[in-house]
């Protein structure tokens, strides 16, 4: 199979290290090899965050070549702008409709770009808005939005929804299984 | 059993398989979690040292006493090590003695990027290279059999995408070692000259005896592809290089120093053309080309070698990188959109900020350090001026004012953190006291280690594996030190905090001010949030200078406003506003 690559992007404190590690472990669970790479510290305090995820037969290279994405997951509308180049021709793009304003804009000393998502669609038409932070609280916590985001992705991807299941269930804390479910669900059927 | 591991995670995995018994290590990224993963092995005794240099001292004494110990640290760590290194490379290792460096090529969270291979060279050690996490768990195992059968210590060098990739790893169970105990041979241990001179033509010896070894050595692998393009390199370079040459014949060198320079003579003359491809500088490729390969008539090759004249030495590599350096890239497409900068930022509530605010406002020259903290440089606080390394900020002051006199030392101040103080900023304090320095310097005690993940340190009273142990007094260091006027300040009381270091400019000969407050993410406690009574704010702007991530400002309706979110209730914008216009 060709190898599937993933960027998950948005800004420190989202969530996005831990749904890569979801989707890498999932391929994994689906019988795939997989890698996935990104970087840890000084980008933790606020900053931009990427993570590449890349499964398939054998992985070589945990960093996805620009042009070669299949999908772009955003945890962030104008994060999403930043990666765009990593995009393949005709590949996908899942945005989560939240905005953080970097420090530059607070202090006004830059705009958050208006119109962003418009934008972005207009390049790819392949973009999808998911509402991850009505749809985590409807599932019960702000907290999950990340897992509602993994579900959005699931919907793209074709490994079977139990596998999903089974990994979020590993790796977020016993007493959010099923909160974590149902944002899986709701993200997946959005 | 199959388990998704990073780089950092199989090393510390490996370790404990082939049964290592003692760590040390100062963290740094991106090395920080072998020391992390390492603490949560019950077999295992594992710290926190104080700096890198004591780290690899420590992991030496217990490999004379044949235990199999390892130390890992960020590259520039590695600088701080060098001197123990050095020696360490004549005496050789007992038990197995594993010295991990993590580089950083493309400075994620670092102040350069030199290529530790270099260090291998240097002292005349051997160099081992994995490319993803499954040989990471398989070189740190063989790095301490290596260090016993050769009597050497053995540098294990990541690199950030080794380090903080993650992928499959089988594995293996632990091997249990005892440690031999310890016998006497000073003629081994003792680095005196006539001792010296003996041990270096060993160490000669030991690098010949390597070198062949690593002519079979089954981490040296030929892959073998199409003959017209023959491909040398290591490390994550391989992946990169193997994504975007998926045909050619790879030669992938596990063990890059010494070089196998018979296998890579028969790899070159097996192919039509060679590609040396590897990041940063050109280790692998200065080696081959001294080898004399593409010198006609000194070897049946007669073309010349690729490698830094395509491949770029500054910068991270990437798939990306590697195909264009080539001309393989197709540019994207896509329109780039452009959108401002996210760097990162001082948290909401750091008590850092407190101190910035106050040197900003006075219009302090700082000479600054390596931690959170370096944060204080950014606009709007704009509240440091220099970063050499870690302790360099204490020293540098020092030469600014023997350089330009006391006045200068009345508008400087030396900020440092407590972690970074206990590494390397006690020597530079000693060195003001002792020759007569006017200054002073601010550490910053956030009671904690918090630009590597919140590590405890000798002021936190807790050990890496969760004993209690002695909280040493920074104040009593300073005062034991020779310092006559140390104050302790709350940060996060900015008028105190101002006064604070107006008085210790005051004082003659050197000072020092204390700012403790904790981490505002040790417990993550925050207080009720604030928020803007809009009847109250005038627009002034002046809580925007502390440049909290909480607060922006609204121009259309010319108010301040608070991110509810972001907001831990500190209360410092609040101290601030003239117009009390900050409420629960
Ligand atoms: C020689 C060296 N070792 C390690 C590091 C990595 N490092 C950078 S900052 C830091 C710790 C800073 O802790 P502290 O001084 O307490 O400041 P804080 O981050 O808590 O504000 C470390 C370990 C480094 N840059 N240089």
């Amino acid at each position: 199979m060709k190898t599937v690559n993933i960027l998950i992007c948005g800004v420190g404190g989202q969530g996005v290290l831990l749904a890569g590690d979801i989707i890498a472990e999932t391929a994994i669970a689906a019988g795939f090899d997989a890698k996935k790479s990104e970087v840890h510290g000084m980008a933790q305090r606020g900053g931009s965050v990427v993570s590449h995820v890349r499964y398939g037969d054998r992985v070589n290279s945990p960093l996805i070549r620009e042009g070669e994405a299949d999908v772009i997951l955003s945890f962030e509308e104008m994060e999403t702008a930043r990666y765009l180049s990593f995009l393949k021709p005709g590949g996908a793009v899942i945005i989560n409709r939240q905005q953080v304003m970097p420090m530059t804009v607070a202090t006004g000393q830059a705009q958050y770009p208006a119109d962003i998502v418009d934008r972005i669609r207009a390049q790819v038409p392949n973009t999808a808005l998911c509402d991850g932070p009505a749809l985590s609280a409807q599932a019960g916590s702000a907290k999950t939005i990340n897992v509602v985001l993994v579900g959005a992705l699931a919907r793209q991807l074709g490994i079977p929804g139990e596998t999903w299941i089974a990994t979020i269930s590993s790796r977020v804390p016993p007493k959010t299984v099923e909160m974590n479910r149902k944002a899986f669900e709701l993200g997946y059927d959005d | 059993m199959k388990k998704l591991l990073s780089g950092n995670e199989a090393v510390a995995r490996g370790a404990w398989e082939a049964g290592v018994n003692v760590v040390s290590a100062y963290p740094g990224t991106p090395s920080t979690e072998i020391l992390e993963n390492l603490g949560k092995y019950k077999e295992v005794y594992a710290e926190l040292a104080t700096n890198e240099k004591v780290g690899l001292e420590v992991a030496a004494g217990a490999s004379f006493g044949g235990a199999r110990a390892l130390t890992c640290m960020k590259h520039v760590g590695l600088n701080v090590a060098a001197d123990p290194l050095f020696s360490m490379a004549y005496i050789g290792a007992t038990g197995g003695l594993v010295v991990v460096t993590a580089d950083d090529p493309g400075m994620h969270s670092s102040q350069n990027e030199q290529d530790n291979r270099y260090y291998a060279k240097m002292a005349k050690i051997p160099c081992l290279e994995p490319s993803d996490s499954q040989e990471c768990l398989a070189f740190a195992k063989l790095a301490f059999e290596l260090s016993e059968q050769f009597d050497t210590p053995v540098l294990l060098r990541l690199t950030t995408r080794i380090s903080h990739s993650k992928g499959v790893v089988e594995l293996g169970q632990r091997a249990e070692h005892t440690p031999a105990g310890y016998v006497k041979d000073i003629v081994k241990r003792i680095t005196i000259p006539a001792h010296a001179r003996k041990m270096h033509v060993k160490v000669e010896d030991r690098l010949r005896r390597l070198s062949e070894y690593g002519e079979t050595f089954a981490g040296n692998t030929i892959e073998r592809g199409d003959k017209k393009l023959g491909i040398i390199t290591s490390g994550i370079s391989y992946q990169y290089a193997r994504d975007v040459f998926p045909d050619a014949s790879f030669l992938k060198l596990g063990l890059t120093h010494p070089l196998p320079q018979k296998l890579i003579a028969g790899f070159i003359k097996s192919v039509d053309e060679i590609y040396v491809i590897e990041e940063n500088d050109p280790f692998l490729e200065e080696q081959i080309k001294a080898a004399g390969y593409f010198v006609k008539g000194s070897c049946a090759y007669d073309s010349p070698i690729t490698g830094k004249d395509k491949v770029p030495i500054t910068g991270e590599l990437d798939p990306t990188v590697v195909a264009r350096s080539f001309g393989l890239q197709r540019e994207s497409s896509v329109q780039p959109i452009a959108v401002p900068a996210r760097p990162p930022v001082l948290c909401p509530g750091c008590p850092h900020r407190g101190v910035f605010y106050a040197i900003s406002k006075l219009k302090l020259t700082a000479t600054g350090d390596i931690g959170c903290y370096t944060l204080g440089m950014m606009e709007p606080l704009g509240a440091m001026d220099t970063v050499i390394c870690m302790g360099g900020s204490v020293t540098a002051a020092m030469g600014l004012e023997k350089a330009l006199g006391p006045e200068m030392a009345r508008r400087t101040v030396a900020v440092i953190g407590d972690s970074t103080f206990f590494h390397s900023g006690i020597t530079g304090l000693i060195d003001m006291v002792y020759n007569n320095a006017q200054g002073t310097v601010v550490i910053l005690d956030n009671r904690i280690t918090a630009m590597t993940g919140h590590q405890q340190n000798p002021g936190s009273g807790r050990t890496l594996q969760g004993q209690t142990s002695p909280v040493l007094s920074l104040e009593d260091i300073c005062h034991a030190c020779g310092v006559k006027h140390v104050a302790v300040v709350d940060p996060l009381d900015l008028k105190a905090t101002e006064a604070a270091l107006k008085a210790a400019a005051g004082h003659p000969g050197v000072s020092v001010v204390i700012a403790k407050s904790p981490c505002i993410l040790i417990d993550k406690k925050f207080k009720p949030t604030l928020h803007v009574d809009e009847d109250a704010c005038v627009g002034c702007k002046l809580c925007l200078k502390l440049g909290c991530p909480a607060i922006s400002f609204d121009s259309a309706r010319k108010k301040s406003k608070i991110d509810p979110i972001f907001c831990t209730g500190c209360e410092v914008c609040a101290s601030l506003c003239p117009k009390k216009a900050m409420k629960r």
